[in-house]
């Protein structure tokens, strides 16, 4: 930002030089552009799943030697409006998205328009957008032409540095509420985000239409609690489209346009990637500053690799391509990137032959989340990790490991951003792929700091991660472990207080604030060890609150916590895959879920077994599984002994498989059953 | 005993001279609550046609099998107590008709303990059957209502009285246990109560759920209970005391006879001799006719009485399934039903179906089979593998091992051929 502007007292110059370019290229009149008069759009993913592509569309793309189809050099900065739409779950920004299509002419308007984007289930039973969706929009407003470049962002925290990197391509946002359900955790959020970024904040209140709406009471929660003026909000109702139009106005008015000049050197920020099997990565960059072109060398500044642009474009319904693209513009790149991991999100690319410092803010994805998976039968393992790396190939932030347990043979370690994101992996993981998928219950990366000399210099360091429980350190070789913790947020009405207070202290979180957003509805903050709302927290909070307590994390740090290492026992003898970091005020609990779950899953053998959970050497849970007292079938003639013959087999060919911990036989199904999330 | 030294290797290409045949009456007036068996509501009386078809598969059958002799007959079902004393008969001289069927062979007869069985009882054993197993399940009249027979305790106990003095010695009574609310107590009542009349041959069954019966359906839905797993063991270990307190040797898991009354039929089928089954969804073991003759065939008969009537009647027999059982299988099937019999296997009867490799080569090297010898559950002695008193009752959670054991042996040493010194050929049919 600081970049953008020092750009900024150039910007009458570039503005000048800009003009004078423009008058000087002859303008392509588009036959759309007759047609809608004041708008023409281009989309960029909407229009793949639209069969909507006209005769005119089609013209552009097709690459013939007739002059440039679109001069996009006639859009200088002070004509180009950057923005992103952020809102809680479901309170109407796809609805939106679709509406803004509408109206400058994107899409046509048809019942099918219904938030084009969200096409996975995840996505559409929670209402939420996953991958971010970048469109240009042409609106005309007071006899100016003006370039709206709407860049969708992701719709959770899981995402937050995404959306971070995709709000620093912007210079306002449209923070959309619900006008009935008001102010909720993630609009919280995604404010915060969009305060720090100093972005203009255009607060719009949706789903006026609604009979329980209460556009006022949320006003003056948007008053209290984000310090705007009632008077800036906009009361609109997506669905109808009513003052849909005022919303495009306050863009062009309210947002200030992006602070570049296209006579620095060529800079943009890659907020957004995608791979393509045959053109490679395409990824959507915002121009900082100059302009790029076709067959320009161009750097990523995080990894210093080359590449020649082999296609830019403005994003439309389909990548539309340009010759050029200018500072403040918005659109796609294709450079011969293979991996998406060339295009990692916050990166800058720049010209080779002029170098420029990298836009700040670039992190690379940092896995929060873990979780095994493991095909349910070693024969699958090839199908699954070809559906895997499929799957990583269009998400870099998912980090994988070759692992292997002996209960569950080879599969893998996958880090994820946070739960949504692993879930969504997960549902695109059995969407691709169509067969059943071991998924381990999630832990998080717990650190150690090495007190060893020895071992800081094995390890290269003091500070260790520990990702695989087996390789705890042991207390004696650490002064102190740690354990990641978030921030949460918690919205909702005050009748559920008491409830959501003993829940969060149940997990061992601490209360960080609370305030009254209105005269019902409380928000609560909280300083929570990441563990501790890994597993089942969001759905226990909705369950109490029936649905209403809204949620959301921010990552805090790591914080010291008392860790210790829990070994399960089967008749004395420990199980490897088995061993969970836990803190020490949880240890009985999951020790004794755990022995629940393993009893209830091994079946009764001729000999009594010992199931227990223990610290060191001492037992803090135990659950017994009773020897089997009988176990024949005590008829056995007349009929066909083929059937209990193939039973036998069975069970034969089962033991084989069966693992063994000392004396006692373990199936897999126990293993899963333990290890596995939990269905909800 | 005189069976094993008339049985001949059925990998030796001799044709048997010894078969038990299994005749199945699919027919029952109404249907058990916890029966799954094949068995039909008869729609009208066919017993003429049921009569001619049963024949005529017995014929075929006998036929294909080569047998010279046969040593035992039952009748099962269904219910062939339902069935014209003048059918047992006319399918007892088929079978005489066609090959040796000695006086002293045993003619098994099921009977259901109604007035109606009963009042046939007398032209059964006119017929030619000398052996009754009746199914009497409860002393309890409340138990036999929620079981769905057709029986009071009452009419049981005639039956018994009637049957005993008919066959005296070679009558069967089976009885159940682990039915709904059944206790620990009441079950050693009933014991004492049926010890008091029964006669030298008691059938233990447990009442097992099977999916797809109405008993089943009524447990899962919570209508009914039935006892825990540890209340069923216990009661089965209570039986056996009992019995044998009261004279009677526990010969099989779930036999038991006193005064030397064993079923010579059932203990055939333990000792893994072949076997012929007639009518509809009876099953049978034995090694037919051409092809050499030397792989035994498990074979099916066609489950659905009209349809098994029309094959019969089309080309003789009704055979549905036949599978040839290669060297592995027959050895499993040896194994898991001769470790049924208290006696267990004996090294001449494993013998006659593993010639090369004995039975302390293929258990007593490994170390799952050591620990059931060690623990005392599994017994393996100059006598031969089998079960101590205590094993028997875990032999299903044993029967794996020994299996995977058996299949590596088997597998690790490639069949050597006999057929050198006249006495066996190798039995080439692989296990897929």
């Amino acid at each position: 930002m600081l970049l953008e502007k020092a750009a900024c007292s150039d910007r009458k110059n570039m503005a000048a030089s800009l003009f004078r370019r423009v008058s000087q290229l002859k303008v392509y009149r588009r036959k759309i552009h007759s047609h809608s008069l004041s708008c023409a759009v281009f989309r960029h993913r909407w229009m793949k799943r639209l069969p909507v592509v006209s005769g005119s569309f089609r013209m552009f793309s097709t690459h013939t030697d007739k002059q440039e189809t679109l001069d996009l050099s006639k859009f200088p900065a002070d004509k180009i409006r950057n923005f992103c739409i952020i809102a809680h779950i479901d309170h109407g920004k796809s609805t939106l998205a679709d509406r803004l299509l509408e109206m400058t002419g994107a899409i046509a308007k048809t019942e099918k328009n219904k938030q084009v984007l969200d096409k996975l289930q995840v996505e559409r039973e929670r209402g939420i957008t996953v991958k971010a969706q970048t469109a240009s929009l042409f609106y005309s407003h007071q006899g100016e032409q003006y370039l709206l470049n709407l860049i969708d962002t992701p719709g959770h925290v899981d995402f937050s540095y995404e959306v971070s990197r995709s709000i620093s391509a912007c210079q306002g946002v449209l923070l959309i509420v619900d006008a009935n359900q008001g102010i909720q955790a993630q609009t919280v959020a995604n404010f915060y985000l969009a305060f720090e970024a100093q972005l203009t904040i255009i607060p719009i209140l949706n789903k006026i239409d609604l009979k329980n709406a209460d556009p006022k009471r949320v006003e003056s929660q948007i008053e209290k609690v984000f310090d705007i003026p009632r008077d800036d909000c906009i009361r609109i109702s997506a669905k109808h489209g009513t003052n849909v139009e005022m919303v495009l106005q306050a863009v062009v008015n309210r947002i200030p346009p992006p602070a570049v000049s296209s006579d620095d050197p060529f800079r943009a920020l890659v907020f957004d990637s995608n791979f393509d099997h045959y053109r490679g990565v395409v990824a959507n960059i915002a121009v900082f500053g100059g302009r790029v072109r076709k067959g320009d060398k161009i750097v990523s500044a995080h990894l210093g690799k080359t590449y020649e642009v082999n296609e830019i474009g403005l994003l439309r319904p389909d990548e539309h391509p340009t010759q050029r693209l200018y500072a403040g513009q918005v659109g796609y790149i294709i450079a011969g990137m293979k991996d998406v991991k060339e295009a990692q999100i916050g990166d800058t690319l720049y010209l080779q032959e002029q170098p420029v410092k990298a836009l700040p803010g670039f992190k690379p994805a940092k896995a929060m989340v873990f979780a095994g998976m493991y095909p349910m039968d070693q024969s699958e393992y090839p199908g699954l990790r070809s559906a895997i790396e499929r799957l990583t190939l269009n998400d870099s932030s998912v980090t994988v490991q070759k692992d292997s347990s002996l209960a569950l043979g080879a599969g893998w370690r996958l880090g994820f951003l946070g739960l949504l994101h692993m879930e969504v992996f997960n549902q695109r993981l059995e969407q691709e792929y169509n067969a059943s998928v071991i998924v381990t219950a999630p832990t998080v990366p717990y650190k150690a700091v090495l007190s060893s000399a020895k071992l800081i210099k094995e390890h290269g360091s003091e500070e260790i991660t520990i990702v695989n429980p087996a390789q705890f350190p042991d207390r004696s070789v650490v002064s102190e472990y740690l354990e990641p913790m978030v921030l949460g947020t918690i919205l909702a009405p005050d009748a559920y207080t008491g409830k959501i207070m003993a829940l969060c202290s149940n997990r061992r979180a601490i209360q960080k604030n609370m305030v009254y957003i209105d005269d019902q509805r409380v928000m609560m903050k909280y300083l929570f060890p990441l563990n501790e709302i890994v597993v089942d927290f969001y759905d226990l909070l909705k369950s109490l609150s029936s649905g209403y307590a809204s949620f959301d994390y921010e990552n805090a740090g790591y914080q010291a916590a008392d860790l210790i290492k829990m070994d399960i026992l089967l008749n004395g003898r420990s199980v490897e895959e088995l061993i969970t970091i836990v803190h020490r005020d949880r240890a009985y609990n999951t020790g004794k879920a755990m022995c629940e779950r393993l009893k209830d899953s091994i079946p009764r053998q001729m000999f009594e077994i010992a199931v227990q959970a223990a610290i060191g050497s001492k037992i803090i849970a135990r659950e017994t599984i009773k020897a089997y007292r009988k176990n024949v079938l005590a008829k056995c003639y007349g009929g066909d002994i083929t059937r209990k013959m193939k039973l036998l087999k069975r069970q034969a060919e089962g033991k084989k498989k069966m693992r063994r911990i000392g004396n006692v036989e373990v199936p897999k199904d126990a293993f899963i059953n333990v290890l596995k999330r939990k269905d909800k | 005993s005189p069976w094993s030294s008339l049985w001949r290797d059925p990998v030796s290409g001799e044709v048997p001279s010894l078969v038990h045949s299994l005749l199945s009456w699919p027919y029952c007036l109404r249907r058990c609550s916890y029966c799954n068996f094949n068995k039909y509501i008869p729609r009208e009386n066919n017993s003429h046609v049921m009569t001619d078809c049963l024949q005529r598969e017995t014929e075929t059958l006998l036929q294909l099998s080569q047998i010279s002799s046969i040593t035992s007959v039952f009748f099962g079902g269904g219910t062939p107590s339902l069935a014209h004393p003048s059918t047992i008969a006319a399918i007892l001289e088929t079978v005489s008709r066609q090959v040796k069927l000695p006086a002293s062979a045993e003619v098994t007869l099921e009977v259901n303990p109604t007035p109606m069985g009963m009042s046939k009882l007398e032209d059964f054993c006119r017929a030619g059957v000398n052996r009754l197993s009746i199914g009497v399940q409860s002393l309890q009249d409340n138990d036999l209502g929620v079981l769905g027979r057709d029986h009071t305790s009452h009419q049981a106990l005639e039956v018994i009285e009637e049957a005993q003095r008919l066959c005296p010695g070679r009558v069967s009574v089976d009885v159940m246990f682990g039915r709904p609310r059944q206790s620990v107590e009441s079950w050693e009542k009933e014991l004492s109560d049926l010890l008091r009349v029964c006669d030298d041959h008691v059938s233990l069954y447990q009442l097992t759920l099977e999916r797809g019966t109405q008993l089943f359906k009524q447990v899962q839905q919570g209508e009914v209970t039935v006892p825990a797993e540890d209340v069923m063991a216990e009661m089965y270990q209570c039986a056996r005391r009992t019995l044998q307190q009261n004279g009677f040797l526990q010969y099989e898991v779930s036999n038991f006879a006193r005064n030397n009354a064993v079923s010579h039929h059932n203990m055939s089928y333990w000792r893994g001799k072949q076997y012929i089954g007639v009518g509809p969804g009876a099953h049978g073991r034995f090694v037919p006719l051409g092809d050499g003759g030397v792989v035994r065939e498990a074979r099916t008969q066609t489950l659905e009485p009209d349809v098994w009537i029309h094959e019969v009647q089309q080309r003789g027999h009704g055979t549905r399934r036949k599978i040839q059982l290669c060297h592995l299988q027959l050895l499993e099937e040896v194994l898991v039903m001769g470790m049924r019999m208290t006696q267990g296997i004996n090294h001449n009867h494993w013998a006659l179906f593993s010639p090369q490799m004995n039975l302390q080569e293929v258990f007593g090297t490994t170390s799952d089979v050591h620990q059931l010898l060690q623990k005392g559950y599994l017994i393996l002695d100059d006598r031969g593998l089998r079960c101590s008193w205590d094993g028997l009752v875990l032999l299903d959670s044993m029967l794996p091992a020994l299996l995977l054991e058996l299949e590596t042996q088997i597998q690790q040493r490639p069949q050597r051929n006999h057929s050198a010194d006249g006495q066996t050929q190798t039995a080439n049919s692989q296990c897929e």
